[in-house]
């Protein structure tokens, strides 16, 4: 049923987003990796009053084993507001939760007691398959025709292309799948837009069977990666444009376009460079009318003692940043970078997108420096600052620590462990370790835990219409 | 057509441009965007046009076909259209699709065309064009006149149309320059109220009333 007035939690812009009132609650994606207990949504106490602050206060296993929980989204979010196709009465109560690895997607109801999440749908691998032609599905955004889900693989064998798969606002039916035309577009991964300018764009990890057994060090230094980012019409479902930003910058991940709307540009994150293990951050930006990709971060690797590293990467002594997320801060300010190889999340500025400045860092395990929490000073943390999600209001950020089940293996043979640490920003930059925040180790009951979604909406999370005042 | 009925025609007009779905929150977001009122202020006819296009077609139809049949058969089946689209509106949580947002001025009449007619905004002026033709009919009680009539009836329609669209249209502007010029967009999560359920609302009780009144 629809509601008397819009969702509290829509907003026209992202300046009345930002005044938004804090989290009160974070719903954490925690999966097993031996795929024998079920993956599970975990809800996480984020109010600092509360007596089970920085708890597992909920936890709502899924019906089956093996899904590998990674990326979710919510049903419906400030986009609602959008003129075009207005819809604000709609609730933001349901998260859209697929199986990377199973391909299977869940509808999950977190309104009537948001502690305990409930499933209400579930759509079957054969389903997705067979009405998109598409596989692994992973990114998900709240459109303001429906929701778009993206997905690595074709519907039958492992391979490509992937691409993007729209639900029903409504039945979460899957409608189909949603390209018109997608040029030479085989590799996908992330995806997101530019609203009032028609513009979605997509970028590029590796199929299926390219990724799901591991990083696979031949396809790396043959540079059969992603290193491409494809500009499309959002409006005619068509590819306009392709960047490719050179084939030595393997994998382009994720997306973080300002939310301004009268701003055109964004960033992307670069995991790896086969030249010299660097990672990087691009914006990209539109000048008379083409998109271009402009590197404006590199973070180099660092040297390491070959008995510290993993088999993996003993032939390079040294230990790659490895950039696996980033995130945009609502007002476009701030971009934290996550370098889950080293263990460190960076804050830049990015008041001005083309000259970032890092204002502030945090470092947390790495491959190498195993960097404890600091209320845990004998606790050596496996894994990485991975997944961000940066609040409403700019003032908290939380990572997790485990990047994919199988490269965790890579990267962490030893285990990578299971931790979300919170994270809180200075007015005017600078980062600090909450020491009051970490549900760990135990508490995620065996499982791995990846993205984050804050109660009510994130950085990440919804799409905006109207200029902020 | 007479002044209760005119009235009655710019009233709807005014509950239609009341409505941020039939396209003044659309102007308002496009000179938002371009940071400029002559984008909002020319963005108001082609949204204007494609309403009156939809109204149009539907009250043209609608009067001239009761030019022909007898009396309260428009009423009766036109109440029962509305009551049951009215119905659908209301039960229904489907709502209208469209992506894209940089449209042509053509498309801007397009899509205010589609989202006009998706919501019946035509069908809704039903209960005043069937009043007027149950006057008309005791007017002239000669049936064979009624024939020759019917071009007449149907531009008589195109008037009630036009009558409408121009309240719409103030109506709109005002809201339009308002929120763009003073308000602030951030009032629509609070002052947005339901118009699609109070739309289907209205919908239903004006075609049972237009029912009632005709099968007498």
């Amino acid at each position: 049923m629809t509601r008397w007035t819009p969702d509290p939690t829509f907003y026209a812009s992202p300046s009345d987003a930002a005044g938004a009132p804090a989290e009160k609650l974070a719903y954490v994606a925690a999966f097993d990796r031996a795929a024998e207990q079920p993956d599970a949504i975990a809800v996480i106490d984020t109010d600092p009053a509360s007596e089970t602050y920085g708890r597992v206060v909920g936890w709502t296993d899924l019906p089956h084993t093996g899904d590998e929980l990674h990326h979710f989204g919510w049903n419906a979010c400030s986009s609602a507001l959008c003129p075009t196709a207005p819809h604000p009465h709609v609730e933001r109560r349901y998260l859209i939760v697929p199986g990377l690895r199973s391909s299977r997607l869940y509808v999950i109801d977190t309104k009537d007691d948001p502690r305990a999440p409930r499933i209400v749908k579930e759509i079957s691998p054969e389903e997705l398959k067979s009405k998109s032609g598409y596989s692994r599905p992973h990114t998900i955004h709240c459109g303001p025709d429906g929701i778009y889900v993206s997905a690595l693989g074709n519907g039958t064998d492992g391979g490509g292309p992937g691409g993007i798969a729209v639900l029903d606002h409504t039945t979460f039916e899957v409608r189909g799948q949603w390209e018109a035309d997608r040029g030479d577009q085989f590799l996908a991964y992330d995806f997101w837009w530019h609203l009032t300018r028609d513009v979605l764009v997509t970028s590029e990890w590796g199929t299926p069977d390219m990724i799901e057994d591991g990083i696979n060090p031949e396809l790396l230094l043959g540079r059969k990666y992603g290193h491409r980012l494809h500009f499309w019409d959002l409006a005619k479902r068509t590819l306009v444009q392709s960047v490719d930003l050179g084939d030595q910058y393997q994998m382009t991940l994720e997306l973080r376009p300002a939310h301004e709307p009268t701003k055109e540009y964004g960033f992307v994150g670069v995991v790896v460079s086969v030249e010299d293990l660097s990672a990087s951050v691009w914006v990209w930006h539109r000048e008379a009318g083409e998109f271009k990709v402009t590197k404006v971060i590199d973070i180099p690797a660092e040297p390491a003692a070959t008995e510290d590293l993993p088999p993996a990467l003993q032939p390079f002594g040294a230990v790659p940043p490895l950039v696996t997320d980033i995130d945009l801060s609502v007002d476009d300010k701030f971009l934290y970078v996550s370098c889950w190889g080293t263990g460190e999340l960076k804050q830049y500025d990015v008041s001005d997108p083309f000259h970032p400045v890092e204002v502030g860092s945090v470092r947390l395990g790495g491959i190498v420096g195993r960097v404890p929490h600091p209320s845990f000073p004998d606790e050596r943390l496996a894994g990485g600052p991975q997944m961000v999600e940066v609040s409403r209001d700019g003032k908290r950020v939380y990572v997790t620590n485990s990047l994919y089940g199988s490269w965790d293996d890579q990267f962490y043979p030893d285990g990578v462990g299971a931790w979300l640490a919170k994270i809180d920003v200075a007015d005017g930059g600078g980062i600090a370790v909450d020491p009051q925040f970490f549900p760990h180790g135990d508490e995620f009951r065996g499982r791995r835990v990846h993205q984050t979604r804050l109660q009510g909406g994130d950085a990440s999370s919804d799409s905006y219409c109207f200029p902020s005042a | 057509m007479s002044g209760g009925q005119l009235l009655a025609l710019a009233g709807l007009g005014a509950f239609h441009g009341l409505n941020p779905a039939m396209g003044w929150l659309f102007a308002v977001a496009r000179g938002m965007q371009e940071r400029s009122r002559t984008v909002l202020l020319k963005s108001l006819p082609p949204i204007a046009l494609g309403h009156l296009a939809s109204v149009a077609i539907v009250a043209a139809v609608v009067s001239a076909t009761e030019s022909v049949v007898a009396g309260n058969v428009v009423g009766i089946v036109g109440g029962l259209v509305l009551v049951a689209f009215g119905l659908w509106r209301l039960l229904s949580e489907r709502h209208f699709r469209w992506a894209g947002m940089r449209l042509s001025s053509a498309q801007l009449a397009g899509w205010s065309f589609l989202m006009s007619s998706a919501h019946g905004a035509g069908l809704m002026l039903l209960p005043v064009l069937a009043a007027g033709a149950m006057a008309g009919h005791a007017d002239h009680a000669m049936p064979g006149m009624s024939l020759d009539g019917t071009p007449v009836a149907a531009l008589e329609g195109l008037a009630a149309a036009g009558v409408h669209t121009l309240a719409m249209f103030a109506v709109m502007a005002g809201l339009a320059f308002a929120v763009y010029e003073f308000v602030g967009v951030s009032i629509l999560r609070r002052a947005w109220f339901n118009m699609d359920r109070v739309w289907a609302g209205v919908m239903v009780g004006t075609g049972a009333l237009t029912i009632a009144l005709s099968a007498n």
